[in-house]
């Protein structure tokens, strides 16, 4: 295992670096608060088009820092891996890895890598902790929401669902859909640059915008209307979702936020973000009233608004 | 999107509303047999634009509701004996059956995959001849023809190792049935668009002159769903009855004649129980002699006996249009959708899950 940390995992995240064999990372302290998050990632199959575990445990969790206020810092990497994973296979998770710490600015600062008997692990199980440096002010949260306050989703929905559903039911489509799996710090950088602080920012994942818009409407007890027909959807997610019946609304999104924000700023916030390439197809898409009939409302083709799920369990993919 | 957005265009559909409107002289009692069609009817708010001329009834349409109780235990039964692996359609996972779900099942350690195709159960059995693969194959005229396939294609590779538990249900019976029934308001019917897509509207001739009541084959969109009930009103206006065609790009008079061949070729028409219905005369399909080597429920009988049915659950009521959905006295209150009492608060096409997702939870009924 020395040999193997050695040789095949230390080297890429510290190059030219001393080898060392802590457990554990000393890093240097900030002057603000400390925000920490972390995730584990267990999708099938490894590699899909747009990404794959690896980057997915990168940008998963810094976007989890990212949205809540914070720049992302370093971040802990945990490996389970199925005995006879083809070591082509974790190189190549690796190298991905590298990369998407590259782009993100984080630095892996510590480890752990753990093998396990066939069968157990699906191949790859990945979990980061991430730990950023709060930027005040940070967004107050979904209980700040406020009657006439605005909702802006970064960029069209479902794309990470669909991709990941595509691959490992091998549906075929052509081209294949691609995963959104990208960091969301350029589209906060641009709102914090125009002074903009929202109330509340979420990256849509599992359970997709349906399923943050009704953990927001359960913290500020208001409800959250969004028009259909202003949700961005691209035509192979939108084809997909037809042939199989499935909602694009939740479906998840590993690149894509929705946020709120006072009605009044709502048109400088669409500008800042789509000044950005990750969230240049940004829409306001909604709005917070008064608490009536449903917390979640869509406005449907016709006209009529309806009441929006929450997302159920299954039978989602697993998608991260 | 070609096929999609022409048919739901709200200019369109708002015309045929005032059309409608405009013809009808009283209030008609209409019944849409698909639960595909139920769910896009109050999706986009078709019941409500329309509720002072048109009393929309929903019919036993949905195939994951109208499967037996019994046929789901004998499922779960099977994805828990050791090397076999039960292979269904993502929306059986949660009905549950006299007792518990296919997903509970799973959960305790049953062997279940959903698939989209049957096909995929033959090659999965194709893959593993050590494991016996049964395909749970559930659903209407629509999807029969696609398990037939699946077990022709299965004799052809010689595999010993594929199966199929069989509980396919036939639309026009339970129309049948539905009318005979002493308390039937219906004046007239869409009919599913898909089913008729494989075997064609021609059966309709003697069934409306018969019954006297208009069918119209209707689509799923809003367009063409408004197009049906605008041709139903207009023959119930006119005191006509008549098999029409208003799903024309799918539909034709003689149907899907390759899917009906591989359709008569494998199963043949039997008496079969619907949840909630009772058994309906020729209201199922069963292997055909030549084929029943391929019958789970004939390699594998159900060991455990059957549970008795919560009563609590009027499904049947609500599948035939006799109780609507919201005045049931558990709807919303304890059958919801995550907490079922029975298939149609659970099946994604299921009359009393298309009121609670898209009308809300509350019922009308007196606590």
């Amino acid at each position: 295992m020395r040999r193997f940390l050695l040789e095949r995992i230390w080297p890429r995240f510290h190059p030219g670096g001393a080898a060392r064999y802590d457990d554990a990372a000393v890093l240097a302290a900030f002057s603000g608060q400390v925000v920490l998050a972390t995730d584990s990632f267990v999708v099938t199959p490894l590699f899909f088009p747009g990404g794959d575990i690896g980057r997915l445990a990168v940008c998963g969790t810094v976007n989890d820092l990212v949205v809540r206020g914070a720049t992302p810092r370093y971040l802990s990497l945990a490996l389970i891996i199925e005995e006879g994973l083809p070591l082509s296979t974790l190189d190549a998770v690796l190298d991905s890895i590298a990369a998407a710490a590259d782009e993100c600015g984080v630095a892996i600062a510590t480890g752990d890598t753990k093998v396990v008997p066939r069968g157990v692990a699906d191949g790859l199980f990945i979990n980061t902790a991430g730990i950023g440096e709060a930027i005040d002010p940070l967004p107050p949260g979904p209980s700040a929401i406020r009657p006439g306050d605005c909702l802006i989703i970064s960029g069209p929905v479902g794309q990470h669902g669909i991709a990941v559903l595509g691959a490992r039911e091998q549906l075929g489509f052509d081209p294949p859909p691609r995963s959104d799996c990208a960091p969301l710090t350029p589209a906060v950088s641009a709102l914090r640059a125009q002074r903009i602080v929202p109330r509340a920012v979420r990256d849509a994942t599992r359970g997709g915008v349906a399923a943050v818009l009704h953990e927001w409407a359960e913290e500020c007890r208001l409800t959250l209307v969004i028009d259909e027909s202003r949700v961005p959807v691209s035509s192979d997610v939108r084809g997909a979702c037809e042939l199989l019946g499935l909602d694009p609304l939740h479906l998840s999104n590993e690149g894509t936020m929705v946020i709120a924000v006072a009605g009044d700023s709502a048109e400088a916030a669409l500008q800042a973000m789509r000044s950005t390439q990750i969230a240049r197809h940004a829409q306001i898409i909604g709005a917070a009233r008064p608490l009536g009939v449903a917390p979640v409302i869509v406005r449907r083709a016709l006209g009529r608004e309806q009441p929006l799920d929450d997302p159920q369990g299954a039978p989602l993919p697993r998608i991260c | 999107m070609k096929y999609v957005d022409e048919f739901r265009d709200p200019h369109l559909a708002e015309r045929l509303v005032r059309r409608i409107h405009a013809i009808a002289t009283r209030r008609w009692t209409i019944m849409e047999v698909c639960g595909g069609q139920t769910h896009s009817l109050l999706r986009h708010g078709i019941d409500e634009a329309l509720a002072d001329v048109i009393e929309l009834l929903h019919g036993p349409g949905c195939p994951v509701c109208v499967t037996s109780a019994a046929a789901i235990d004998h499922a779960i039964e099977l994805s828990l004996r050791e090397q076999l692996l039960l292979c269904c359609f993502g929306d059986m996972f949660r009905v549950p059956g006299g007792n518990c779900s296919l997903s509970a099942a799973r959960a305790q350690g049953g062997n279940v995959r959903a698939v989209y195709s049957p096909l995929d159960a033959v090659r999965i059995a194709a893959r593993d001849p050590s494991r016996e693969v049964v395909m749970f194959a559930v659903g209407f005229e629509t999807t029969a023809p696609a398990t037939a396939l699946a077990v022709r294609q299965a004799r052809q590779l010689g595999l010993r190792n594929f199966s199929l538990l069989v509980a396919h249900v036939r639309v026009q019976p339970a129309m049948e049935a539905i009318l005979q029934d002493p308390n039937n308001r219906v004046a007239g019917f869409l009919a599913a668009g898909h089913v008729c897509t494989v075997v064609g509207y021609e059966s309709y001739v003697a069934f409306c002159q018969r019954f006297r009541v208009p069918v119209v084959v209707t689509g799923f969109e809003p367009v063409d769903l408004l197009a049906g009930l605008l041709e139903c009103v207009a023959q119930l206006e006119r005191g006509e009855c008549e098999a029409r065609n208003c799903y024309e790009r799918s539909a034709r008079a003689d149907g899907n004649l390759h899917a009906q061949a591989i359709l008569n070729e494998v199963y043949e028409p039997c008496d079969l129980e619907w949840r909630g219905l009772g058994v309906v005369p020729r209201g199922g399909l069963r292997l055909r002699e030549a084929w029943r080597e391929f019958d789970a429920a004939i390699r594998w009988p159900r060991r455990t006996l059957p549970v008795i049915e919560s009563s609590r659950c009027r499904s049947g009521e609500v599948l035939t249009g006799q109780l609507r959905a919201v005045d049931c006295e558990e709807f919303g209150r304890r059958c919801t959708p995550e907490s079922p009492l029975g298939a149609p608060m659970v099946s994604s096409e299921g009359a009393c899950a298309a009121y609670y997702r898209y009308h809300g939870a509350s019922t009308s009924a007196a606590p």
